[in-house]
């Protein structure tokens, strides 16, 4: 068997390949799995399922928390991140940490815009919370 | 997950040596695949920016509604699992030819690496179905100037704003031009003889008029612009992303072929292809997430 190959000259050991493919499936069909719950979650979307704002967004949250097991499984399974050493691990994942804030920042920042623009800078309150907003528009000018 | 156990007395800094037990190449590869991470995920921040910032954004069940060969059914979500799936199913495949390189079964990775390949031009097929699908859409929308036109879908126009209520229709007719509704009225005889052009070209305004208040059309307004910029931007990046994946899978698996890596003596190349592939993957997690799911 040639197991345990020293791949190149700065690496120090070598680990044995794991010997059979269980868990490469088990995330498959957990991946897959994942999948078919957002689709079944999406498709109530679509069919308006929820009802009121708040659940939909709760809904929303819920998609989002299953997307991120999807990307915690395939990093750390099927690009190996979980097999390497800690240091490794931590070189990747500590920067990506500043995605909490950049995201958190960026729709505030964005929110805020939305709300400036319709209390025109803050002069005026708000129409209403618009969801389709020129439909009144092109009636009245008609 | 686990890490590696390390033997004791290890002289990590001495030099000569990697800190990580993990070769240069590989080390660079993750590196490379972070500050990707950070291209795609600017992009997509910016989009929900953006999304935020206004008071109206498409419906993407409205959008992305349409299967090949199933007409103008009403599918929502359908084509796209359907390429999510693609992806998922390379993925395996790619792990699994990791995993036939790390056993040095040439016959067992190139096995795989044909399916990931497979894969992979199965998916962008797929994109390139939904993109001309889209692009070469007619959908009837109400234009800023009170007219009816056909609108695509494009980076600087889309149809997918909210619907234009019945009562409005009857005005916007009277506002537009001929040749407009000789369009509006021709796309209503989609599948009917191909003859039918030539007879709305001929027919007077009122006429028209009054055929395209009996089809009782659907007409929306126009929606965001930034819409189409960020679909059609951030999907073709990661399709790019898709090419160049499956172009390195081609390399790879001639390369394999070729005994190279069985001379080489290890199968590393493949576990970095696996890395850049798997991360495409990754990737299409969140647009996925993004553009179709909420």
């Amino acid at each position: 068997m040639s197991e345990h190959v020293i791949t190149s000259p700065e690496v120090s050991f070598a680990t044995a390949p794991s010997s059979g493919t269980g868990r490469i499936w088990r995330v498959f069909w957990l991946l897959s799995a994942i999948t078919v719950v957002e689709l079944v979650l999406g498709f109530g979307l679509a069919r308006h399922w929820y009802g009121s704002s708040g659940m939909i967004l709760f809904v929303k949250g819920v998609i989002c928390i299953l997307s991120l097991a999807k990307a915690y499984y395939i990093v750390s399974v099927f690009m190996h991140l979980g097999d390497e050493i800690r240091n490794m691990i931590m070189t990747i994942v500590v920067p990506l940490c500043l995605f909490i804030w950049f995201i958190a920042a960026f729709l505030w920042d964005g929110d805020s815009w939305k709300n400036l623009r319709n209390t025109n800078g803050g002069s005026k309150k708000a129409d209403t919370e618009q969801v389709a907003p020129a439909v009144k528009e092109q009636g009245a000018k008609d | 997950m686990a890490t590696a156990a390390i033997p004791a007395g290890t002289k990590w800094w001495n030099g000569g040596r990697s800190p990580f037990n993990a070769s240069y190449g590989k080390v660079m590869m993750w590196y490379f695949l972070m500050s990707d991470a950070f291209t795609f995920g600017a992009f997509l921040i910016s989009y929900g920016t953006i999304r935020f910032s206004v008071n109206y954004w498409p419906d993407p069940n409205r959008v992305f509604n349409a299967f090949p060969g199933f007409g103008h059914m009403d599918l929502p979500l359908a084509f796209v699992s359907l390429m999510t799936f693609i992806l998922i199913a390379s993925s395996v495949t790619m792990v699994l030819a990791v995993h036939a390189g790390h056993h040095m079964n040439r016959k067992g990775v190139e096995k795989y690496m044909f399916w990931t390949i497979l894969g992979g031009i199965a998916f962008l097929g797929c994109q390139a179905w939904e993109w001309t699908h889209l692009l070469t859409g007619e959908h009837i929308s109400i234009l800023d100037n009170g007219s009816l036109s056909i609108l695509p879908t494009t980076v600087t126009g889309n149809p997918w704003g909210a619907d234009l209520p019945h009562e409005a229709i009857a005005a916007a007719l009277q506002k537009t031009p001929h040749d407009q509704l000789v369009s509006i009225a021709s796309t209503l005889h989609h599948g009917a003889e191909t003859g039918a052009h030539h007879d709305v070209a001929k027919m007077a305004d009122g006429e028209l008029v009054k055929m395209i208040q009996a089809a009782n059309v659907h007409v929306t307004q126009t929606g965001p612009r930034a819409f189409g910029g960020y679909f059609f931007g951030i999907t073709g990046f990661h399709g790019f992303h898709v090419l160049s994946g499956v172009v390195i899978n081609i390399i790879m698996y001639y390369k394999t072929k070729l005994g190279h890596f069985d001379q080489r003596g290890h199968y590393e190349m493949i576990e970095k292809t696996g890395l850049y592939w798997h991360f495409v993957d990754l990737v299409w997690v969140f647009v996925f997430l993004c553009f179709y799911l909420i």
